[in-house]
């Protein structure tokens, strides 16, 4: 199925969305059915589309075996805040409208392989997968779950970073997911960290970077500070792999770089050592 | 530079000046205004010794306490050896190291905090901004001694954050604590950093505003005009603030501490 990579063949038909995928990196044409069928995967650059959370468990959870846990848990609004645009309350009803989750994290009880778990999966798609409020208290509830239950913790991030709209309340989520994610390790109860596309800011700053293992997914943007505020403060050009999932395994922050298509063998793989005891 | 009138309540945006003010008492102010003895540690064992974060023994009133904190320069040489307070990960590493240490010999921390932000460059991305302050996070909410923040000027999001999770935050007065600069919020929610008093207004970053939020504990009062005006006084109300947290904490055992940590960061938001 190569053929899709001639130009020619491009101009020869008239592709529509429902039909063709278009690859947002190498703009390759893909049908639809075989985008979807390979993981929102690249056939061609192997560019990793991002994810809806409840794509991402279909792909890693055992078939039927996820079970939503702080469904209730919803977006708050500590500040009453409002900017240019509007109040943060419409912008927030409009999040949960578009993706049908109540914050930017869906947490639950699963098996992997038969392993339980409780795992958490960021979904980009609401207001830019920001940690506030309730995205801290579903992570920290769901590690509390994880201590008491004794199964291992496992959290895909993928997050521009904290939520401006929560202020400083987002950011104190920042010191309360990694105290919870403290009593793990306190505990000997295993924390594995994936990082996807993007994972940055105020996230990568605390629970996504602080994994027992650190899983990164191929040529995910990972990094603190923005490119264009560090080009800016050392006015000079940056690497091109700058702040990838490569860059950081060069660096030392990533243990393991793992294509989608065996990352939930490779997450049963690592479990089956964290959970031996 | 824009006047502020103290006769008048100052808004946020003016408050942030005064939080940013050349004059405000920087951490080296306070080693020699509070301390009756200070013996620096440097370094993080593994890179270097961060000139934005210094930290060593001190001895305050007679309390003997691990002191750490940014380190804003009083002069533009000073601001450029200490990287305007903009720490790097060694800066956190290093913080990290003594706050370990200070566990070790059953003294407290007292944290200072005043910086504009974690320093956002290529060589800090390559040797784990990220990491070095989550890192931070975590084990601050486990460490095993009492632990008192004070945030003196600028609480500038996760550079300042990591190092200033603790028992007690204390905030003075005219100072501030965002999780984005006013103008970096105003620039992309706004799209107009112009914007930034609006930004500072509704993100809610004065000592006020956090006391009301329950972020901070107490709200240390600075001198008529502001620290800047006499900042013998402004020292010394944060050296009587910090003797009276730091003698309650010692009275808590361990275990109750740490749990009641917990509690006040889990508690952050509901």
């Amino acid at each position: 199925m190569g053929w899709f990579t001639n130009p020619a063949a491009k101009t020869a038909s008239t592709p529509t969305e429902a039909i063709w995928a278009i690859c947002p990196a190498c703009k390759a044409y893909v049908p639809q059915a075989e985008w979807n069928n390979d993981l929102r995967v690249c056939p061609r650059c192997d560019y990793h589309d991002r994810l809806t959370c409840r794509q991402r468990v279909a792909q890693i959870c055992d078939s039927g075996s996820f079970s939503e846990i702080n469904a209730t848990v919803s977006v708050r609004d500590p500040l009453k805040f409002a900017d240019a645009s509007g109040a943060y309350a419409d912008k927030a009803q409009a999040a949960v409208k578009k993706t049908g989750e109540g914050e930017a994290i869906l947490t639950g009880t699963a098996l992997i392989d038969g392993i339980p778990v409780v795992i958490g999966v960021m979904d980009f798609r609401f207001l830019g997968g920001s940690l506030a409020s309730g995205t801290g208290e579903r992570i920290l509830l769901a590690a509390e779950a994880a201590l008491q239950q004794r199964r291992p913790l496992i959290l895909f991030s993928a997050s521009g970073g904290a939520r401006m709209h929560e202020g400083i309340i987002s950011l104190m989520q920042m010191a309360k997911t990694c105290a919870a994610i403290s009593r793990l390790q306190q505990a000997r109860i295993p924390y594995l960290s994936v990082l996807t596309d993007p994972t940055t800011g105020g996230v990568s700053a605390s629970y996504a970077m602080v994994g027992d293992i650190n899983i990164a997914e191929p040529k995910a943007l990972i990094g603190f500070a923005g490119r264009r505020v560090i080009e800016q403060t050392i006015k000079q050009q940056l690497p091109d792999d700058f702040q990838t999932a490569e860059y950081l395994l060069e660096h030392g922050f990533v243990d393991h770089i793992v294509h989608r298509g065996a990352m939930k063998s490779f997450l049963a793989q690592v479990l089956r050592y964290a959970s031996h005891r | 530079m824009i006047e502020i009138d103290f006769s008048k309540k100052l808004t946020p945006w003016e408050i942030v000046q005064v939080a940013r003010h050349p004059g405000r008492p920087a951490i080296t102010d306070y080693v020699q205004g509070m301390c009756e003895e200070f013996v620096e540690l440097h370094g993080d064992r593994a890179f270097g010794d961060d000139r934005a974060l210094i930290g060593g023994f001190a001895t305050i009133g007679g309390e003997r306490v691990m002191l750490i904190g940014h380190r804003k320069g009083k002069s533009v040489e000073e601001n450029i050896h200490a990287n305007f307070g903009m720490a790097n990960p060694e800066g956190y590493r290093k913080a990290l190291r003594l706050m370990k240490l200070a566990e070790k010999y059953g003294i407290p921390v007292l944290s200072l905090v005043d910086t504009p932000g974690a320093y956002p460059g290529l060589d800090a991305e390559a040797r784990g901004q990220a990491e070095a302050i989550a890192r931070n996070l975590t084990e601050m909410a486990a460490l095993r001694t009492p632990f008192v923040v004070v945030i003196t000027g600028e609480g500038g999001s996760g550079g300042a954050l990591g190092i200033a999770v603790g028992d007690v935050v204390l905030m003075m007065q005219y100072a501030v604590y965002s999780v984005i600069s006013p103008e970096g919020c105003a620039s992309i929610l706004w799209r107009d950093g112009k914007k930034a008093p609006e930004a500072a207004e509704a993100l809610k970053i004065t000592s006020e505003s956090l006391k009301k939020l329950g972020v901070i504990d107490e709200i240390i009062v600075e001198p008529d005009g502001a620290a800047h005006s006499d900042p013998g006084l402004a020292i010394n109300a944060v050296k009587k603030a910090v003797l009276k947290h730091l003698k309650a904490l010692k009275k808590v055992d361990t275990d109750t501490l740490l749990q009641k940590r917990y509690d006040k960061y889990a508690a952050m938001g509901r």
